[in-house]
């Protein structure tokens, strides 16, 4: 495990080995139609139109989630909004009480943070008879994620949608998590393969439902608009939206001013428009950046700070909806 | 591979420099670095022609950013005819998947193979015309769209560079080494490293707070051997300028007057920063050339 697969970053994951050299790829509307598909032995297969049989996997992701009591994604349209960020706290804070087991599973596969943000980076994960060791945090705190399998932290992942696909049905059948109480996914930004694979995946065991991430400019709520549009489209309950980034403090003269303007009405707005619930927002502190960069539970580091206290009754009200406390 | 003609070779034929612009991270201000660096490439000189294509297929931010938001793409007998920033003038042009959706709440919700054909025919079909530059705006991460870009561009390839994005913060910095890895892997020559986002100012008491610290990006472009370019600090007056360009539904169709956009955007503090993190791209380009035609 843990190929880059740099030698031939180019390499087009949904050819088959045996294709010939201009294969449109499996996936392409052009399979097995085009003029370099004469004589390849996939052709047959590729041109027929028959429904693409069930993935394969699909019957043990099951088995394996059946293990796992709550499945929540947290997703944003945007980059750099704090998703990754808010999954790690979020995870901290379940496994603040000892008896819950919290899993957090990073499927970012070209920019995983979770590792570095948990603390874990120089971890790896082994692998066992019943499968991948998650890397643990605590004891009741344990993680996946593509970081924890390269060779170093600067190789870059250079996979096309299949491949990403692949790792992630591994990730949802192959971690051996144990029981667990709480499975958090955190995402790329966007909606593409990973989201679409990771519900797909998902959609027999059930996802609980998705917290969406936003930062107050209209930039990223137009791209969280999107996202809202994806899941209703696939069908995940929403179950609120956190707005990060909502004004900084000055640690100088303490006045709180607006980095990032809510020009046309911030998260506030947009909840009320899309109809879903904002369950909080949290200020912007430059101790959560560094808090992250050390892999430090900002939580447990400044439980004062009223960042800290956002997240806290953000954390309550989703046990609430979810009717877990 | 240079004397492959495709139909992306022949509609890049009259496009001088490319530059992509990337980022490991998302959220850094690859959108906005972009904008900026075509902003400031067009104000260079009163006959630069200068082309932005937003290849984020699932969320583009350009259109918003340069105010042609709700704005529509036509089609003619020579592709598609790119929207113009800078209305009668047709020195700005500028190409998203934006442009394409019916409604901005649409999501684009599409597997890699959707997304190649898309930027295939970003790349072959947009009627461009002569540029002097084409600023080319990429999703996070090293997927897809990255490949997909590359390997199109493969027959146009002495023409490419690119230009890295990150914040200061380590996060970000293990994203942008990915970044650095990826463009060594597929050989493309990188004009420079920009740190985004490093520090703010307080409008109240002036206080410079490092947000997101600060220097991790000199460092890394020390350590790496890349050239900095600069860097540029979280500019309130900027992010609202880029946010709040909001274009009503009737202008929508007839063209600005005056380019209002890079007037506004010319007296934010972040255009005379960016003025010396263009003259670094300028000479960096300068030696790409010299290296290319030795």
């Amino acid at each position: 495990m843990g190929q880059t697969r740099s030698d031939d970053p180019t390499a087009t994951a949904d050819v088959p080995e045996n294709a010939p050299e201009h294969c449109p790829g499996t996936e392409s509307e052009f399979a097995g139609k085009s003029d370099a598909c004469a004589g390849c032995e996939n052709q047959e297969t590729c041109a027929s139109n028959d429904p693409k049989l069930p993935d394969p996997s699909l019957p043990f992701i099951k088995d394996r989630m059946a293990g796992v009591k709550r499945k929540i994604l947290v997703l944003s349209g945007k980059g750099g909004v704090g998703k990754s960020t808010f999954t790690a706290q979020l995870g901290w804070a379940f496994a603040a009480d000892e008896q819950v087991q919290t899993g957090i599973m990073d499927v970012d596969i070209c920019g995983p943070s979770i590792p570095t943000l948990l603390g874990i980076a120089s971890e790896q994960v082994h692998s066992s008879a019943s499968g991948w060791s998650p890397v643990y945090v605590q004891d009741n705190l344990a993680a996946i994620s593509v970081g924890l399998m390269l060779p170093s932290t600067s190789s870059a992942v250079m996979w096309r949608g299949p491949k990403k696909n692949g790792l992630i049905a591994q990730f949802l059948k192959d971690v051996d998590w144990g029981a667990l109480d709480y499975l958090l996914v955190d995402t790329p930004p966007g909606t593409s393969d990973e989201h679409l694979s990771v519900v797909q995946y998902l959609k027999e065991s059930g996802i609980d439902g998705a917290i969406l991430i936003t930062t107050p400019q209209e930039v990223a709520l137009q791209d969280v608009r999107r996202e809202i549009d994806f899941c209703r489209k696939v069908g995940i309950r929403v179950l609120g939206l956190v707005e990060n980034m909502s004004g900084f403090v000055c640690p100088g003269c303490k006045t709180e001013s607006q980095i990032f303007k809510p020009s046309t009405g911030g998260g506030k707005r947009l909840a009320e428009e899309m109809g879903i619930e904002l369950l909080g927002c949290v200020p912007l502190d430059p101790r959560i950046g560094k808090s992250a960069d050390y892999g430090v539970s900002f939580l447990d580091e400044y439980p004062e700070s009223p960042a800290s206290i956002a997240y806290l009754s953000i954390i309550d009200r989703i046990k609430e909806i979810l009717g877990d406390d | 591979m240079s004397s492959l003609e495709t139909p992306v070779s022949r509609r890049l034929q009259s496009v001088k420099h490319i530059i992509i612009v990337l980022s490991g991270k998302g959220g850094v201000g690859k959108s906005s670095v972009s904008t900026q660096l075509a902003l400031n490439l067009y104000r260079s000189s009163p006959t630069a022609r200068v082309g932005i294509l937003d290849v984020d297929l699932t969320g583009p931010s350009i259109p918003r950013m340069l105010g042609l938001d709700g704005h529509g793409v036509h089609q003619s007998s020579d592709g598609w005819v790119p929207v113009y920033a800078d209305g009668a003038e047709a020195r700005l042009a500028c190409m998203s998947v934006g442009f394409l959706l019916k409604k901005k709440g649409d999501s684009v919700v599409w597997r890699g193979p959707k997304k190649n054909g898309m930027i295939r025919q970003f790349l072959s079909d947009v009627r461009w015309g002569d540029l002097d530059y084409l600023v080319i705006d990429t999703p996070p991460g090293t997927s897809d769209e990255h490949l997909s870009l590359l390997e199109h561009m493969a027959p146009v390839h002495s023409r490419l560079s690119s230009v890295i994005v990150t914040t200061p913060q380590a996060v970000a910095l293990m994203d942008a080494m990915k970044c650095l890895s990826f463009t060594r892997a597929v050989n493309l020559p990188i004009l420079g490293l920009i740190e985004n986002m490093s520090g703010y100012v307080c409008p109240c008491c002036g206080e410079i707070s490092n947000v997101f610290s600060t220097g991790g990006g000199e460092e890394m472009a020390r350590r790496e051997g890349l050239k900095f370019l600069g860097s540029l600090p979280v500019d309130t007056e900027l992010v609202s300028l880029l946010d709040a360009s909001e274009v009503s539904a009737d202008d929508a169709e007839k063209p600005a007057e005056s380019f209002r956009l890079l007037e506004e955007y010319s007296a934010t503090p972040s255009a005379k920063l960016f003025q010396h993190i263009l003259e670094g791209v300028a000479v960096s380009l300068e030696d790409q050339q010299a290296v290319e035609s030795r």
